[in-house]
C-alpha cells in the first residue's frame, strides 16, 4: 500500500518583465558615463585655465601680440612673432625631411617588403617614437650638433651658399639643427599612421589594378595612394601637430634667441621652447601672462591641426585610432 | 623605386642606431652602485647619484597612473560599450584632440590650476599634468582592445541571463584584460619620459623627497638640468641618467608590446 506521492509543484519564479530596471546596469553605466563626461569637461577646464592665465596679456596686447617682435621682460614689452615664426619654420623643415622618408618607408612596408621584414622594421621605427624627447635633446647637444657644426653645415654652405638660407656664421645650435631633430622625432608618427591608413585600403583596389595589367608600382600609384590620399594627408598633418608642440629637444638645440634670421644656421626660438625656458624663472605677472598667452595660441593651433588631421584620417579608416593609441 | 624605399628605411633607422650606441658608450661607464643609491654631490664635485630622481619619477608617475588609469579605462569602456551614444563620439574626438595637445601646454594648465593657486611648486601638480596626458592614450587603447572581443561572446553571456554590467566586467573585460593592461603599461612608459609638463610643476630638486606637496626631482628633469649645465661631470651624469631613463621606458614598452604580440599569435 504505497501511496503515490504527488510530486511537489515546480516552483516557478514569476515571469521577468522585459523592461525590468536593473540597478546594476544603471550604476555601471553611470560610473562609465562619469568617466566619459569628465574628458570633455577636462578639456573645457584646460581651455578656461589657459585663457584666464593669459587674460592679462590678452587684454593688454590683443591681437598685436601675434605680429609684434619685441620680447623684453625688463621693459615688460612682449610680442610673439619670432616665436610663431620659429615654430612654423622648424616644423616645416622637419616635415620636408620627414615626410618623403616616412611615406617611402610606409609604402615599402605595406606594399613591397617581404613579410619577414615588415614587423621588425615597423617595430624598430616604433622604438624611435618611444625615446623620450629629453634624450633626443641630449643626443642633439652632444652628438648631432658637433657633427653638423664641423661637417654638415660647412658642406651645405659651400654647396648652397648662394641662397640666403645657407649663409652666415655657423654656431651649431640653430634653426636647422632643430628641424633635423624634429624630423627624426616626427618620422615614426607619420610612418606608423600612414602605414595604418595604407593597411586600411581594401585589397580589391590593388587586385583590380593588377588585373588590369598594372605593375605593382603602378598599382600603388594609381589605385592605393589615391584611395588613401586624405588619410595620408591626415598622417602628415598629425606629424605637423607633433612638431609644433615638441618642446624639450627643440629647446636644447635651437639656440633660444628671440630673433628672426634669414639663415637657417642662426639660432631661433619656438613657442614651446620659450615657455619651457622662461616660465619657471618669470617674475612679473605680465611676463607669466604673456607666456600663458603663447601657450594658449600654441594650444589653439594644435587643436585646429589635430582636429583636421583626425577628420581626414577618419575618412579613410572610419573611427580609426591610428596615431592616438599608446601603441 | 624599391631601391629608394629601402634606402629610406636605412636612413630612418640610422638615428635609432646612433642614439642607442651613444647612450651605451657615454652612459654605461658612469653607472655604479653609488649612482643608484646616493643623492647628488654638490655642483662641481665628483661622486653622488640620482636616487632622488629615481624615487621622484616612481612617485610622480605612480600617482599619475592612480589618477589617469581609472578615468582613461572607464571612459574607454564607455566608448566601446555604448558606441551609438553621442557622448561616445564627443569623448573620442576630444580624446584625439587632447592626444595632440603639446605636453608643455598641459604643464602650463597644471601650473595655472595648482601651482599658481598654492603659490609653490608641487609634485602633485606634475602628476596631474602627466595623468591628463595618459588619459586619452589609455582611453583609445582600451576602446580598441574591447572592440576586438567577438560579439558572440557578449551575446552568449547576455543569453545566459547576465545583466549588461556583469557581461562587461566578467566576460568582456576579463577576456581583454591583458590587452588593457598592455595599453596602460605603454601609456606609463610614455609619461615616464615626459619632461616638459614637470618643468614648472614638480620643478626638480637636488634632495631626496617623498612629499608630494613639495618640489620633487624626476629622471627626465635631471637629464635636462645636467645636460644643459656647465660641468663636464654633469654631462657624464646626464648620459648615465638618460641611459637609465631609456632602459625604464624600453623595458615597459617592450614588455607590453611582446605581451600583445604573443596574444595575437595565440589568437591567430
Amino acid at each position: 500500500m504505497t501511496a503515490v506521492e504527488t510530486p511537489e509543484p515546480v516552483r516557478t519564479t514569476p515571469p521577468v518583465p522585459l523592461e525590468r530596471t536593473n540597478y546594476g546596469d544603471r550604476a555601471f553605466r553611470l560610473i562609465l558615463t562619469a568617466a566619459a563626461v569628465l574628458i570633455p569637461i577636462l578639456l573645457g577646464f584646460l581651455v578656461y585655465e589657459l585663457w584666464s592665465g593669459a587674460s592679462l596679456a590678452i587684454s593688454r596686447y590683443g591681437f598685436d601680440f601675434v605680429t609684434s617682435s619685441t620680447w623684453d621682460p625688463v621693459a615688460e614689452e612682449f610680442g610673439a612673432f619670432p616665436l610663431i615664426f620659429g615654430t612654423l619654420l622648424s616644423s616645416l623643415i622637419a616635415l620636408l625631411i620627414a615626410v618623403p622618408l616616412s611615406l617611402g618607408v610606409a609604402i615599402y612596408l605595406t606594399e613591397f617588403a617581404p613579410k619577414v621584414v615588415r614587423q621588425p622594421v615597423a617595430f624598430l621605427i616604433g622604438l624611435l617614437a618611444a625615446i623620450p624627447s629629453v634624450v633626443y635633446g641630449l643626443w642633439g647637444i652632444f652628438v648631432l650638433i658637433p657633427v653638423l657644426r664641423t661637417t654638415a653645415f660647412p658642406l651645405l654652405r659651400d654647396a648652397l651658399g648662394f641662397l640666403p638660407l645657407f649663409q652666415g656664421a655657423i654656431y651649431g645650435p640653430s634653426m636647422l639643427a632643430a628641424g633635423i631633430i624634429l624630423a627624426i622625432m616626427v618620422m615614426p608618427y607619420v610612418m606608423s599612421v600612414s602605414r595604418e591608413v595604407l593597411l586600411a585600403v581594401p585589397n580589391t583596389q590593388r587586385e583590380a589594378a593588377l588585373a588590369l595589367g598594372a605593375t605593382r608600382w603602378e598599382a600603388v600609384t594609381t589605385a592605393v595612394v589615391p584611395y588613401a590620399r586624405s588619410g595620408l594627408v591626415g598622417a602628415v598633418i598629425l606629424g605637423l601637430g607633433r612638431a609644433l608642440g615638441e618642446t624639450m629637444a627643440v629647446t636644447m638645440v635651437i639656440g633660444n634667441r628671440h630673433e628672426i634670421a634669414a639663415s637657417l644656421f642662426a639660432p631661433g626660438y619656438t613657442m614651446a621652447a620659450a615657455i619651457a625656458n622662461e616660465f619657471s624663472e618669470a617674475v612679473g605677472d605680465l611676463h607669466l601672462s604673456a607666456l600663458a598667452y603663447v601657450a594658449f595660441l600654441l594650444f589653439l593651433v594644435t587643436v585646429v591641426v589635430n582636429a583636421g588631421a583626425r577628420l581626414l584620417i577618419w575618412r579613410v579608416a572610419r573611427g580609426s585610432a591610428a596615431g592616438s593609441t599608446a601603441l | 623605386m624599391v631601391v629608394l624605399m629601402v634606402g629610406a628605411v636605412v636612413v630612418a633607422l640610422i638615428p635609432l642606431f646612433f642614439i642607442l650606441l651613444n647612450l651605451i658608450l657615454k652612459g654605461a661607464g658612469s653607472l655604479s652602485l653609488d649612482f643608484f643609491t646616493k643623492t647628488p654631490a654638490p655642483a662641481g664635485e665628483t661622486g653622488g647619484g640620482v636616487i632622488h630622481a629615481l624615487v621622484g619619477t616612481l612617485l610622480i608617475v605612480g600617482v599619475a597612473s592612480l589618477i589617469g588609469l581609472p578615468i582613461g579605462i572607464g571612459a574607454g569602456v564607455y566608448c566601446a560599450e555604448y558606441p551609438a551614444s553621442r557622448l561616445t563620439w564627443v569623448t573620442r574626438f576630444v580624446a584625439d584632440v587632447m592626444n595632440g595637445t603639446p605636453s608643455i601646454v598641459v604643464g602650463v594648465f597644471a601650473w595655472a590650476w595648482i601651482v599658481a593657486q598654492q603659490k609653490h611648486f608641487s609634485a602633485l601638480a606634475g602628476s596631474i599634468a602627466l595623468a591628463l596626458l595618459m588619459i586619452p592614450m589609455v582611453l583609445r587603447t582600451t576602446e580598441e582592445m574591447i572592440k576586438l572581443v567577438p560579439n558572440s561572446l557578449r551575446e552568449a553571456a547576455l543569453a545566459l541571463g547576465y545583466p549588461r554590467w556583469r557581461t562587461s566586467l566578467s566576460v568582456v573585460m576579463r577576456t581583454t584584460l591583458p590587452g588593457i593592461m598592455t595599453g596602460a603599461l605603454l601609456a606609463v612608459a610614455r609619461i615616464a619620459g615626459e619632461t616638459a609638463p614637470l618643468l614648472f610643476t614638480a620643478l626638480g630638486s637636488q634632495y631626496l623627497s617623498v612629499n608630494l606637496n613639495q618640489p620633487m626631482a624626476a629622471l627626465p628633469l635631471t637629464v635636462f638640468t645636467y645636460a644643459t649645465g656647465p660641468y663636464e661631470e654633469w654631462h657624464r651624469y646626464a648620459w648615465a641618467a638618460a641611459l637609465v631613463l631609456i632602459m625604464v621606458v624600453f623595458v615597459l614598452s617592450l614588455g607590453a608590446r611582446l605581451a600583445i604580440r604573443r596574444r595575437y599569435s595565440l589568437n591567430a
